[in-house]
């Protein structure tokens, strides 16, 4: 176990900058998952966490230990790759046990830790097969399991579960939790999937760019986005956003008026679908139903409100859906309000 | 299939067969059926009284066995540094990018293209003077520039279809670059580079031309019969003819299924 430090990590592919000036750190046995769009960086902040990749610029500190000069093998961690990367010409056990073999340990131990490591991910039937014989699932458990038998400092994910069909990888999502909090590895999780990364981390680096946007955790992400791309990014549907004229610090809105935190002419309110309730016509402003769908017990609807798009999800009773182009009034949760600059797209610190 | 597709399939099987096979099987004739069946005319089609006489007496000319142990240590030298030269520049084409890349692959194939002769005349000089005339070593090198390519380009398109991921996870596992290369990439490419080495081997084995410039009294089996048997009667050619061609059969028959993939048509 060890903490991780990644200190103003750059890296340019030739005149692409693909990393600006990274800065962060993760706790000791913290989980902590780096996500975003494909080609936002978070791969290639990862491998050079590895050292699969040299960075342009920075440090990467391990435990302490500075390894930026160091190769993979020497850095103590382990990793679980986007395609498995299972040895197909070894079995099983000898993939799970190929990092302790490489590290000299005696024939006891490798059992001991090979057999630990296959209970673990419920692979103990599979262990005298070859990876062809194998299904993605299975393949991705030896992956892990492969990861784990080596007790690293460090445990890298990429994309691991990717590849896996949904139902599986709701599963192996669970398992993965569980089997994670039991060996408390400082892990490092890359995903483009915003309900993998909320579900599993303890905190969250949403990466945009080059740049890390936002680090928190899962509602402090979800609810205090601190930039337009992370709550645009965060949550399903994404986060409603209204451009609206400042007048002596006030936005009129419908019937209501809302302090805001700036004296530009323009701010840019960030809502939550599900923050909105329905309100009387004195309470609220107007919207303008386009679509409703119902999605169970909720019903998420479409519409506009002062020309913007806006999604709204409220509670779903039994009952006649609200028919298009009916006018509804909405009344926001004042505690869920996010200001940002429309210029910049950047929060406003919110002192009500 | 219909039927009509089913003949027209079968016969040209048959004359791809016969294509081949009528010369080795007139040659064998020649060898096993002694003088009188080599000038008879029309031939007989079923062998009728065959012996091993021919091929006994093939095998006891002067210096056949010792052009044999050359030409099995030419292609064996041919084949070693076919290897330790194609391997690592295999590697290379196959995971980094380096200016000219491109323009070295093509120089490569090349090399191909260059005459046999003009390579072996100027070289024999220089071999008598840096004492490699006349020694298997000298032929071999000389094989190893006609492999060397073919093995290059094997190489590079055997450990280019070995997922990067798994080195790098030999890597993150604690293998270096040679040890990753010694434990993942070469076990998975090894039936693919067996196939190549064994081609090597053929290659220099088959080779008479350099051969025979290159040597004088330490000839290679081809070099040897080339001289010899020009002046031996017909069927002692024949033995010689199908002596040869036996090693190759052999060595391309166990390695058929590998050289297929090699040369990228699908066979699982």
């Amino acid at each position: 176990m060890a903490s991780i430090i990644i200190d103003r990590i750059q890296k340019s592919f030739g005149p692409v900058r693909a990393l600006e000036e990274i800065h962060l750190e993760v706790h000791d046995g913290e989980f902590l998952a780096l996500l975003g769009p494909s080609g936002c960086g978070k791969t290639t902040l990862l491998r050079i966490i590895a050292g699969l990749e040299r960075q342009s610029g920075g440090r990467v500190l391990i435990g302490g230990r500075d390894v930026s000069a160091l190769p993979p093998r020497k850095r103590g961690l382990a990793m679980v790759f986007q395609n498995y990367a299972v040895f197909p010409h070894l079995t099983v056990a000898d993939n799970i046990a190929f990092g302790l073999r490489m590290a000299g340990a005696d024939k006891a131990r490798m059992r001991r830790q090979v057999e630990r490591a296959a209970a673990l991910l419920h692979i103990e039937p599979l262990l005298a097969r070859y990876p062809a014989q194998l299904s993605g699932g299975q393949r991705q458990r030896v992956a892990v399991a492969r990861a784990l038998a080596v007790e690293p400092a460090v445990l890298l994910m990429d994309e691991p579960l990717s590849n896996l069909d949904a139902l599986l990888r709701l599963e192996m999502r669970a398992e993965l939790k569980a089997v994670l909090a039991a060996a408390g590895t400082t892990t490092i999780y890359v995903t483009h999937d915003q309900t993998e990364a909320m579900g599993l981390a303890d905190r969250i680096a949403v990466m945009h760019g080059g740049v890390i946007e936002q680090i928190g955790d899962a509602p402090e992400i979800y609810h205090r986005p601190r930039t337009r791309f992370v709550g645009g990014f965060v949550g399903s549907p994404p986060m409603n956003f209204l451009t609206l004229p400042v007048r002596e610090g006030e936005v009129a809105l419908g019937g209501l008026t809302l302090r805001t935190p700036t004296t530009a002419p323009e701010v840019v309110l960030g809502l939550r679908a599900e923050d909105l309730r329905p309100a009387a016509p004195q309470e609220g402003f107007p919207f303008e139903l386009r679509v409703a769908e119902p999605l169970g017990s909720h019903l998420l609807l479409t519409g506009s409100t002062a020309g913007q798009l806006l999604r709204v999800v409220v509670p779903h009773a039994d009952g006649a859906l609200p028919a298009p182009g009916q006018v509804l009034h909405l009344r926001p949760d004042p505690a869920r309000l996010n200001w940002m600059d429309a210029a910049s797209g950047v929060a406003l610190e919110t002192r009500a | 299939m219909t039927p009509w597709k089913h003949g027209l399939l079968w016969s040209a099987v048959a004359v791809l067969c016969a294509w081949t096979l009528v010369p080795i099987y007139l040659l064998a004739l020649g060898a096993f059926g002694g003088r009188a069946i080599v000038s008879e005319w029309p031939k007989p089609f079923l062998p009728v009284g065959l012996s091993l006489d021919t091929l006994g007496a093939f095998l006891a000319i002067d210096g056949v066995w010792q052009a044999t142990w050359v030409s099995v240590q030419a292609a064996g030298i041919c084949m070693v540094l076919a290897l330790l030269l194609g391997m690592p520049a295999g590697y290379a084409l196959a995971r980094f990018r380096f200016a000219g890349a491109g323009s070295y692959r093509l120089l490569i194939l090349m090399t191909r293209a260059f005459p046999v002769a003009i390579l072996a005349l100027p070289l024999t000089v220089s071999f008598i003077r840096l004492g490699l005339y006349d020694t298997p070593f000298g032929v071999a090198l000389l094989h190893a520039v006609l492999a060397v390519p073919f093995a290059t380009l094997v190489c590079a398109s055997l450990f280019q279809g070995i997922p990067a991921e798994l080195e790098e996870a030999a890597w993150v596992f604690g293998c270096s670059r040679l040890t990753g290369f010694l434990r993942v990439v070469l076990p998975l490419a090894l039936p693919g580079i067996a196939a190549a080495s064994i081609f090597a081997f053929v290659l220099s084995w088959n080779e008479v031309f350099a051969a025979s410039v290159l040597t004088v009294r330490h000839r290679t089996l081809t070099a040897y019969l080339l001289s010899v048997l020009s002046e031996s009667p017909l069927h002692v050619q024949f033995a010689g003819g199908l002596i040869l061609i036996v090693p190759s059969v052999i060595f391309i028959f166990l390695v058929r299924r590998r050289l297929f993939a090699m040369w990228g048509i699908g066979n699982r």
